[in-house]
């Protein structure tokens, strides 16, 4: 990939997620419905949505949180951007659990019950999450011989053949970075009975657009890992992709849909054993037939 | 360059400076006089660091091998030494009734000297050896070493002012076994002699012992005769390691020892270096507190502060880290390696597990030094040059943070009458310069652009390119707890709080010092990517002999913009929103708040304090549940393979 083709790659990532992202959380929101039994909302709400965040007056528990959640969306920008350049996947990764630090800290110093626990149970996704993307990382390193996203969709075939186990996990674990049921227990798109917006409590106006703008955007960059599983020298394989992402993405909505809200317990437990029994394996006969 | 007088001033300097510290009288004018030797021999230390390393860089920084001929006399001095240190160990076993403990004192002893007058070193070797990896270490040595001992002036002080008045002050005692360490510590990664290394090996142990034994309560004398059994084991099979490498071949030198074992690899002679190296790297398994021995670091906690520091981040534990570097090339790929490698991987996750149960500052300290002194022990049985690399700036990261963390919740303490974690809520808004160094050194531990995380990187890379997928899973598993238990704790610190503020009393000194330390971990975070190019490169290639750059260049130019944006975007916004006009409202409390954040109306109309608190699944991962265990798995791998490493051998 020559230097152009990443940059302008990158700033289509910047300048287009929020738009996709938002795309597809209003067609979230209408498959929801429809699932249901409602009409639902148009598919631009969530657009009307922020931009009506925006125009609300500043109101704030900290003053802390805006900086800590604007430092959180330029951390998530900048892994979606070092994904999209075709850089370092591992090193994205890295940078990705630093972005959601900060979002921790900005609950954190609110110093509000909701918000407190809310960050705690964030914390604990985390550590369940964590060992599936690093171990993405790895498998596509040992599929790929790189752990350059540029390499790794120049292979001669998609690699969702020799890692089935891991996309199976990167999958499970997406239901968890995307907030769905059963794993959202730390805050749901939905109305939260036991910990009121958990994580969000706190955050309003400004802040909660902020939030949801880079939620589109990590969406995308969780999209973008899943098509690094299909993507492969053959132009047509990025009409392939797309329809996996779209698969994905619905699956992720009929999941939502159809589960109650676990314990985290549950959460890391279930994560952990898919993480080492799928990703594990698919790692373990990688290995072996190298 | 045929004689350097730095490098004996620089052993024996701190020793000297011991002896005057120990007879200096306590009392409030001799304590004055004492704190200023100390303190101008520390600066004196630091020159001379300097000195060396300016005369070492004058030489084009090339290795310097000196004092080859006519050491015998150095030679009895190190014997007597050895003996000296028997008799302290011996007498204090005696006297506390641990007699069982003097046995691993007195055989290598004997064993020793024994093996010096029997002849069997047959070919004069340079005694001291310098190149990039002793450079380093005499950095790490004499930079935070002397900066703990410029605090601990000032944290001993009020060590015996506020918080122990009933502890006996013995504060000459206290600096005395604080500079003699830091000579011991001089002299184990300057020498090359494998005699000299053993001296100096086991003056740290016994170093350690008497410091955990200070304050002479009970528990500090149980856990400070753990401290010596378990090290001394080390120094018996270090001793048994020399003496059979000896014997076989006459040499008498760490360098000819790795030479030797690369020399042989795969021909019949190989099992000459196999056991040698197998039991050395068990040494250094037992300084560095990997399971199943890692209690005597959990144990060592009960010393004042500063000793905690130096035992933990700069000095007593890195002696282990050095020698297995040093074997590193001998153990790629062979039983050792895998042997010690698997120790360290296991060691790293498990004791980030146990880290999380832990509310205790220091324990949480004490923990997670262990775990990542095991990342550092599994980067050097994997043993290429990319895990190396790792395991340096891993070793530099993690010796100035972890100084910078221990005096930091030494001096919190001081002030805050505790170290608890969970009494550190907000404590950016009630003791802001400590906790924002402690914030400063906890990001170093684990987020991005500071030097654990591009390790990770790399030990991840290297265990996938040897296929190794025990490995894999653990550096996977154990980056999820470590940033778990970390972030839970920044988290603590930045808490918004209504309790008032805390009267600072901590001295200037440790003020310095935690600020020194504070600036240096932002610096080596920012000069990481230049510090690969002009010092680790070479470095590697002294040690594998290959010039070959370990980390691609698109991945440090990567780091170098990350970093930019770590430290820019932040620092960005946030001034950009201290001039937004907000309107601020009280937290949300489901309508029950009592009007100031800090409480709420419970359902019988009273006011309770609102308290919040972190997880610790103290009952699912507490010291008592997994200590054991743990200790029980690494304890078998090590015998079956030392049993099988040794057996294959003949």
């Amino acid at each position: 990939m020559s230097i152009n083709t990443r940059i302008i790659l990158a700033v289509c990532f910047i300048v287009l997620a929020p738009f996709v992202g938002g795309f597809l959380e209003g067609c979230d929101r209408k498959i929801s419905a429809r699932m249901q039994r409602r009409i639902g909302p148009p598919v631009l709400q969530p657009f009307y949505d922020v931009t009506k965040l925006f125009k609300k007056q500043y109101v704030v528990v900290s003053r802390s949180v805006h900086f800590l959640l604007v430092s959180y969306m330029s951390l998530m920008i900048l892994t979606g951007a070092m994904l999209f350049a075709g850089t370092d996947l591992l090193m994205c990764f890295f940078v990705l659990s630093t972005a959601a630090t900060f979002l921790y800290f900005a609950a954190a110093v609110t110093n509000s019950p909701y918000t407190t626990i809310g960050a705690q149970r964030e914390l604990i996704q985390m550590m369940a999450y964590e060992p599936a993307v690093l171990l993405t990382a790895a498998g596509f390193y040992v599929a790929a011989g790189s752990f350059n996203t540029a390499d790794i969709i120049n292979y001669d075939y998609s690699l969702i053949i020799k890692m089935p186990g891991f996309f199976f996990a990167f999958v499970f674990i997406m239901t968890i970075k995307m907030r769905k049921a059963p794993f959202d227990i730390s805050t749901s798109h939905h109305a939260h009975q036991e910990l009121v917006k958990g994580i969000t409590t706190e955050m309003s106006g400004k802040n909660l657009g902020i939030f949801n703008i880079t939620e589109w955007y990590e969406n995308i960059f969780l999209l973008g890992v899943v098509a690094l599983f299909i993507l492969n020298k053959n132009p047509w394989s990025i009409l392939a992709a797309v329809i996996v992402i779209l698969l994905v993405y619905f699956v992720e909505i009929l999941i939502g849909n159809s589960n109650a809200r676990m314990k985290w317990e549950t959460m890391l437990k279930m994560t952990w054993l898919v993480t080492l029994l799928s990703a594990g394996v698919n790692l373990l006969v990688l290995m072996v037939i190298k | 360059m045929s004689s350097v007088p730095i490098v004996p001033f620089l052993i024996i300097f701190p020793m000297v400076i011991a002896l005057v510290m120990l007879i200096i009288p306590l009392g409030d004018k001799a304590n004055r006089v004492r704190n200023a030797i100390a303190y101008i021999s520390c600066i004196a230390i630091m020159a001379a660091v300097a000195v060396l390393v300016g005369l070492w860089v004058a030489g084009g920084t090339r290795p310097i091998a000196l004092y080859q001929e006519g050491m015998e006399l150095a030679d009895n001095a190190t014997l007597v030494g050895e003996f000296i240190l028997m008799i302290v160990a011996v007498f204090l076993s005696f006297k506390y009734h641990k007699c069982w403990i003097s046995i691993f004192s007195i055989v290598p002893t004997v064993a020793i000297a024994w093996l010096e007058k029997s002849g069997y070193i047959q070919h004069e070797s340079p005694r001291i050896y310098i190149d990039h990896l002793s450079i380093l270490m005499c950095l790490i040595v004499g930079i935070i070493g002397s900066l703990i001992v410029i605090y601990a002036v000032g944290y001993m002080h009020g060590y015996h002012h506020y918080l122990h008045k009933r502890v006996q002050d013995r504060r000459n005692y206290f600096f005395m076994v604080l500079f003699l360490l830091l000579g011991a510590m001089f002299g184990l990664v300057l020498s090359d002699s494998l005699t000299w290394i053993l001296l100096f090996w086991e003056t740290t142990s016994v170093c350690a012992f008497l410091l955990v034994g200070y304050t002479r309560e009970p528990v500090a004398v149980r856990n400070s005769f753990r401290v010596l059994w378990m090290n001394l084991l080390g120094g018996c099979t270090l001793t048994t390691g020399i003496i059979i490498f000896a014997a076989a071949t006459g040499v008498n030198s760490l360098s000819g020892l790795t030479a030797f074992a690369e020399l042989k690899a795969g021909t019949p002679e190989e099992g000459l270096a196999v056991i040698p190296v197998a039991l050395i790297a068990f040494a250094a398994l037992t300084k560095s507190a990997q399971l199943p021995f890692s209690t005597w670091l959990l144990g060592a906690m009960v010393a004042p502060t500063p000793s905690s520091a130096l035992i933990d981040s700069a000095t007593m534990v890195k002696a282990g880290i050095y020698m297995l570097f040093r074997l590193a090339p001998a153990m790629h790929e062979t039983a050792t390696g895998n042997m010690v490698a698997f120790v360290g991987g296991f060691t790293f996750l498990a004791a980030s597990f146990i880290a999380i149960a832990q509310s205790d500052g220091k324990k949480v300290l004490a923990m997670s030094t262990i775990s990542n002194l095991g990342l550092m022990v599994a980067c050097a049985g994997m043993g290429t040059p990319e895990t190396i690399w790792a395991g340096i700036f891993l070793m530099i990261f993690h010796a100035v943070s972890k100084s910078l963390l221990f005096q930091n919740v030494g001096a919190t303490e001081n002030s805050l009458g505790s170290r608890d974690i969970e009494n550190m809520h907000g404590l950016l808004y009630r003791l802001p310069f400590l906790a924002f160094c402690m914030f400063i050194g906890i990001a170093g531990m684990c987020m991005v652009p500071f030097g654990m995380l591009i390790s990770k990187w790399a030990v991840l890379r290297s265990s996938i390119d040897e296929n190794d997928i025990i490995m894999t899973f653990m550096v996977v598993f154990g980056s999820a707890t470590t940033s778990f238990y970390w972030t839970k704790w920044l988290g603590k610190l930045i808490a918004q709080t209504n309790e008032p503020k805390v009267k600072d009393i901590t001295k200037p000194n440790e003020k310095i010092s935690i600020s020194i330390h504070a600036v240096l971990m932002i610096a080596l975070c920012v000069l990481m990517p230049f510090l690969t190019k002009v010092y680790v490169e070479p470095l590697l290639g002294e040690l594998f002999g290959t010039t070959a750059q370990v980390i691609p260049t698109s991945v440090l130019y990567l780091l170098v913009f990350i970093i930019v944006f770590f430290f820019a975007v932040p620092i960005i916004s946030y001034a950009f929103s201290k001039k937004m006009h907000a309107n601020q409202k009280l937290s949300y409390m489901s309508g029950i708040n009592t009007g100031s954040n800090d409480g709420f109306t419970n359902s019988f109309g009273n006011e309770t304090k609102l308290q919040l608190s972190n997880y610790y699944f103290k009952n699912v991962l507490g010291i008592r549940k997994l200590m054991i265990p743990c200790q029980f798995i690494t304890l078998s791998v090590l015998i079956v393979m030392m049993a099988m490493i040794i057996g294959g051998a003949f």
